[in-house]
């Protein structure tokens, strides 16, 4: 009866030996934009990571923004760069975990909403209340510019939930669906980060008879580069310090092209804490 | 009158009549602006797929390979054994569970606990899988003809009987309905690639999220390629080959950690409300119960029993077009009806239609109806009325005329439908579940169905609600399954899928 027992404890001290040993540093982002260039360009913060830091450095690519947040949950990555809102979701659930670099640009984030030409609606300094009663269309559900600060915007000045206040809702997944959408009058109004309709305006790819931005929201904090807490236990004493170092002193712009930033600037947690407290106001956390 | 009338006749008019109520609720209004530029987009990608990249979709390619394999081997592995014991009830009770959740929610479950391993992957298909196996296998026993019993040697068992009456009579029922499954787990192989799985779905997802249309239909191509081309080298007897290779090639994974199961289990999906004091004895536990009622309340309430009412409606809807369609298409693909390039274009155009991802389908049509319901039904009724008319034309194709047997339409409608049309029920029955499972896709349309709210609860990182929602749509399927098998059973429809 004995020797089971002691197969399975091996086996055990095996898998945690194995999972402690060995592992490269590794880090997410969230697919935000031009996911299908993230894996090369990641690579690259990858190599400069590992250059800084003198140990293997791997960027894995994940699907969405909860996904980012279960990786990092789950200890499979020790560095991500989240969004506003998965980053509160993922140190919410992750005790130790902290928020330590931003972009320059997220310090003051801003989403635009854009709406079919059908709609008369044009540019303007106040809230467009015209919206009201019509289809709009948000990012993915998890996004922070995409939804939760659209939404909370919407509540503020329509006072009421999407739902009650727009003839239909819906999440279009990713910024780019979203101008999409709207451009093809699918949808009659949406929200999308300011950063995607500037990139795919200066591609060409928006055409101007069609969709239009009508409103800036006001500013507020939005992506950045978060850390496990536990860092300078199992990678040797400073090593969180030197993460951060890495992160602030990054200046190639080849590199900062890929998030895309001008460059990094120190965050903390509690820059986040509008963001979380909007996210509860809203419902989309406890 | 109606009493007259046969019944599958009634069981179809019924259907149609409870279609029609439920569009009474169904919001179907067209709104069409300015969708031209994004469709010649599309249709411009269509027209020129990007193959200059060959590595990187050779490799995904590869990656849908390998985990359709594996996930179908090990459902195999595991199925054919529960089909064994399948009428001792606590295995009946365990197939019906484990195939009631949509692979996609098996893969989002694994990925919570375990973390983005392969082995995930694998035991998403193979879980559900094994399922739906463990059943079809038993039942494809269950009808094997028993007279050779009789020339059995005096004194053989039953592990004899089973092995030299039984088997032998089903094998190629058996193996021909494995092989249908393993077209099928190479589809559920590439979705799973939209939730990070290396496969087709993987790159596809990210190009259709960007609009890269070019990329889209050259993932698009090769996968309808590797459909269409299963039945030139798909053999049972390199199959054993294809598994093992899989299992060989499975990429390496993370280390598996036995702290995130715990904490999935014991944290993550217990209810918020009782998740900080679950540890610290009844008292407290008793203290914060009204909490938990009040939050079981709210869930149900205002997002499973709405969720499954928008569901079924918008199920039943579908089932009915899904049927329509199956009957219009099929005739196009049967040999029995037309041959040649004919029939091959037909087969083309229907390994296109089943192997198009609904969300994909969705979307085009979403841009050009707006949303509502519509995009909808039509993305469904095609995946699934197509894969419906696939598995009738190979029914009819087995089908015997006589040489008198009328041509054109008359054989259509007076001698084909009439004798395949209780096979067509069946399949139609068995689609019927999921159906109900693909509702969940349609988050884009702004359509609240069952799925949609598990994608909510998904997004905000709460297991705790995504665990409950699951756990109700297994339990809706299973009840939607337990009513189709009935009907099946009154109508004494073969609910083999001998003809597959």
């Amino acid at each position: 009866m004995r020797t089971p027992h002691l197969w399975l404890f091996t086996a055990v001290a095996l898998l945690v030996a194995f999972s402690a040993y060995g592992k490269p540093f590794t880090f997410t982002a969230i697919p935000d934009q031009n996911e299908s260039r993230l894996r090369e360009r990641f690579d690259k913060v990858a190599n400069y990571l590992a250059e800084r830091l003198e140990v293997e450095v791997r960027y894995i690519p994940v699907k969405s923004y909860a996904a980012s947040v279960t990786a990092f949950k789950n200890n499979e990555v020790q560095l991500a760069w989240f969004g506003g809102l998965s980053g509160v979701q993922a140190r919410a659930a992750v005790p130790g975990a902290r928020a330590i670099a931003q972009g320059d640009e997220d310090q003051l984030f801003i989403t635009y909403f854009l709406a079919h030409d059908s709609t008369g609606l044009s540019e303007s300094g106040q809230f467009p209340q015209g919206i009201s009663g019509r289809s709009f269309i948000f990012g993915s559900k998890g996004s922070t510019s995409g939804r939760l600060m659209p939404e909370f915007f919407i509540r503020q000045h329509l006072g009421g939930a999407p739902e009650t206040v727009f003839s239909r809702v819906g999440y279009s997944g990713s910024h780019s669906r979203t101008i999409a959408l709207v451009q093809a009058g699918a949808y009659e109004v949406g929200a999308v980060n300011y950063k995607v309709w500037e990139t795919e305006l200066a591609e060409g790819k928006i055409d101007a008879q069609h969709v239009r931005m009508i409103w800036r929201t006001p500013p507020y904090p939005d992506y950045n580069w978060t850390l496990q807490g536990d860092l300078d236990e199992t990678w040797g004493a400073g090593f969180e310090a030197r993460v951060t170092a890495a992160l602030l002193e990054m200046d190639d712009p080849d590199l900062l092209a890929a998030f895309p930033r001008a460059k990094f600037v120190p965050a903390k947690n509690e820059d986040y804490a509008s963001i979380k407290e909007i996210a509860q106001i809203i419902g989309l956390m406890d | 009158m109606s009493s007259r009338r046969a019944p599958a006749t009634r069981t179809t008019l019924a259907f149609v009549l409870v279609a029609g109520l439920c569009l009474l609720a169904a919001d179907l209004q067209i709104i069409t602006l300015s969708p031209w530029d994004e469709l010649g987009r599309m249709l411009w990608g269509v027209v020129s797929p990007n193959f200059r990249e060959p590595l990187r979709l050779a490799d995904a390619l590869l990656q849908t390979l390998t985990f359709a394999f594996a996930g179908i081997s090990l459902a195999v592995m595991m199925g054919f054994p529960l089909a064994l014991c399948f009428r001792w009830a606590p295995v009946r009770i365990y197939c019906a569970f484990v195939r009631a959740i949509h692979e996609l929610f098996w893969g989002l479950l694994f990925l919570q606990a375990v973390g983005l391993n392969p082995w995930c992957g694998v035991l998403a298909i193979a879980i559900p899988f094994s399922g739906v196996l463990a059943k079809v296998y038993a039942e494809i026993l269950e009808e094997a003809d028993l007279r050779p019993l009789q020339s059995l040697p005096h004194g053989a068992g039953h592990v004899e009987a089973f092995f030299f009456v039984r088997l032998p009579d089903v094998w190629h029922h058996l193996k021909h309905y494995s092989g249908y499954r393993l077209e099928c787990a190479l589809r559920s192989s590439t979705i799973l690639g939209f939730i990070g799985f290396p496969t087709l779905g993987f790159h596809l997802h990210t190009a259709f999220l960007e609009g890269h249309y070019a990329d889209v239909s050259a993932l698009l191509i090769l996968f309808y390629l590797l459909i269409a081309s299963l039945r030139f080298w798909v053999r049972p007897r390199l199959v054993p080959i294809y598994a093992l290779a899989a299992w060989v090639m499975l990429p390496a994974g993370t280390a598996f950690s036995l702290h995130n199961v715990t904490r999935f289990l014991t944290r993550d999906i217990i209810p918020a409300p009782v998740r900080g004091s679950l540890h610290d004895g009844p008292e407290a536990l008793a203290e914060h119960l009204p909490q938990l009622a009040e939050w079981g309340q709210r869930m149900v309430m205002d997002q499973a029993l709405p969720g499954a009412i928008t569901t079924l409606l918008l199920s039943q809807i579908t089932l009915i077009t899904t049927g329509a369609l199956a009957l219009v298409l099929f005739p196009w693909i049967s040999r029995i009806f037309v041959r040649g390039y004919l029939l091959e274009l037909g087969r083309l155009a229907v390994i296109v239609m089943r192997s198009t991802p609904e969300y994909v389908l969705a979307f085009t049509f979403l841009l050009l109806w707006g949303p509502s319901w519509l995009p909808a039904i039509a993305a469904l009724t095609i995946h699934n009325g197509a894969i419906i008319a696939h598995l009738i034309a190979r029914h009819a194709d087995t089908m015997a005329l006589r040489p008198d047997a009328p041509r054109g339409l008359n054989r259509y409608a007076f001698e084909v439908v009439p004798r395949l049309y209780g096979q067509f029920l069946a399949f139609l029955f068995y689609r019927w579940e999921m159906i109900l499972r693909e509702t969940a896709i349609l988050g884009i349309l702004g359509i609240h169905t069952l799925g949609f709210h598990i994608d909510s609860a998904l997004a905000g990182d709460r297991q705790d609600r995504v665990m409950l929602l699951i756990l109700l749509t297994a339990l809706l399927n299973i009840a939607v399954d337990a009513f189709s098998r009935r009907l099946r059973a009154r109508l004494r429809l073969r609910t083999t899928a001998k003809a597959v």
